[in-house]
């Protein structure tokens, strides 16, 4: 009785460890020069988006473009390209779009002055709901007010 | 003191009317990054002659340049417009893209071919000049050769007369029609 339940909870255990491999990223084996290469390859296949599955980069897509693009990143940067030229090429067939960090020009100006835009919004708001407060708070009385308050206080209590 | 009150109002139709704006974008559709450029320069064999074939073929213009492959469905769903256009006398040229050979010809033979001529592209390397990233994909080239617009996905006549039709006014197509068979 031990012993199946031993192998049941073995295979329970093969069964998730089979399970999790499905998470990962796409695994391929590329023979690269250097190590150098390596880390560049990795670097720009994460910042290089995915056109057809467009919230994945093209390091972790199964699409058959990002597939594609991956086998121009490593034959180019094997031919010996520079990161700006890769990227040059990659922006020319697909657009500023296929760059997770696309160059500022007049389509993408609003996107990068998006955050600081919205952060000074936001502090404007904040700013002028606190000074708001602050004008409140001492409340003055007339001198109407303040006979009025100084009858009331004398009056006798019932 | 009393527009203050209307700030929240204010806000909630500005992000109502962007929100109810971004309904009708559609977010899978890319800009073409070769609108305005000439078709990029390719030397690759024709599928049903064999012979290579470079951009300088892709005659008489203006023309559509239409990216299929036999593993596509929508490509067959789209089929017969194209056979209609074709026979219209709107030149059309396939970019038989990552695709079998032998199993495009067979689908030509069974299914008409709409086409003048088709570039054979196993690798996909036209494809990737030309910034395709699926199929089907038709793309416009005006009289000198420039991509003037891109579609992606099925063809039909309601995007054709919507974003079509001013390069191809009715009646103003003084190509040949291309016989069944196609060819030049």
């Amino acid at each position: 009785m031990k012993k199946v339940q031993k192998i049941l909870m073995l295979s329970a255990l093969w069964c998730l460890l089979l399970a999790s491999l499905g998470a990962q990223a796409v695994i391929e084996t590329y023979a690269f020069s250097s190590p150098d290469l390596e880390a560049r390859y990795h670097l720009l296949s994460q910042e290089l988006r995915c056109p057809k599955c467009q919230n994945q980069n093209i390091a972790d897509s199964n699409a058959p473009i990002a597939r594609d693009l991956r086998v121009v990143l490593f034959e180019q940067l094997e031919a010996g390209a520079t990161d700006d030229e890769i990227l040059a090429f990659m922006v020319a067939r697909y657009g500023e779009f296929v760059r997770y960090r696309p160059g500022i020009d007049r389509q993408t100006l609003l996107l990068w002055a998006a955050p600081a835009l919205l952060l000074s919004l936001g502090a404007a708001g904040l700013i002028g709901h606190f000074r708001q407060r602050r004008v409140r708070r001492p409340e003055v009385l007339t001198d109407a007010e303040r006979d009025q308050v100084e009858q009331l206080l004398r009056e006798p209590r019932a | 003191m009393r527009a203050r009150k209307f700030i929240p109002l204010f806000a909630f139709v500005l992000l109502a009317g962007l929100l109810f704006r971004g309904l009708s974008i559609d977010p899978t559709a890319l800009p073409a990054a070769r609108l305005g450029q000439p078709f990029p320069p390719f030397a690759q064999p024709e599928l049903l002659s064999g012979d290579e074939i470079t951009d300088a073929a892709l005659t008489p213009r203006p023309a559509l340049v239409n990216v299929w492959a036999t593993w596509c469905y929508s490509c067959r769903v789209e089929h017969p417009y194209l056979l209609s256009l074709a026979e219209q006398g709107i030149p059309i040229y396939g970019l038989n893209y990552k695709d079998d050979s032998v199993k495009a010809r067979d689908w030509l033979e069974q299914l008409g071919d709409p086409y003048r001529l088709n570039i054979v592209d196993v690798e996909g390397s036209v494809g990737l000049d030309l910034g395709v990233y699926g199929a089907p994909e038709t793309y416009v080239l005006d009289a000198d050769g420039y991509i003037v617009h891109r579609h992606v996905g099925v063809l039909d006549e309601a995007v054709f007369s919507r974003d079509f039709s001013r390069w191809f006014p009715v009646g103003a197509t003084s190509g040949p029609i291309p016989a069944a068979g196609g060819g030049l």
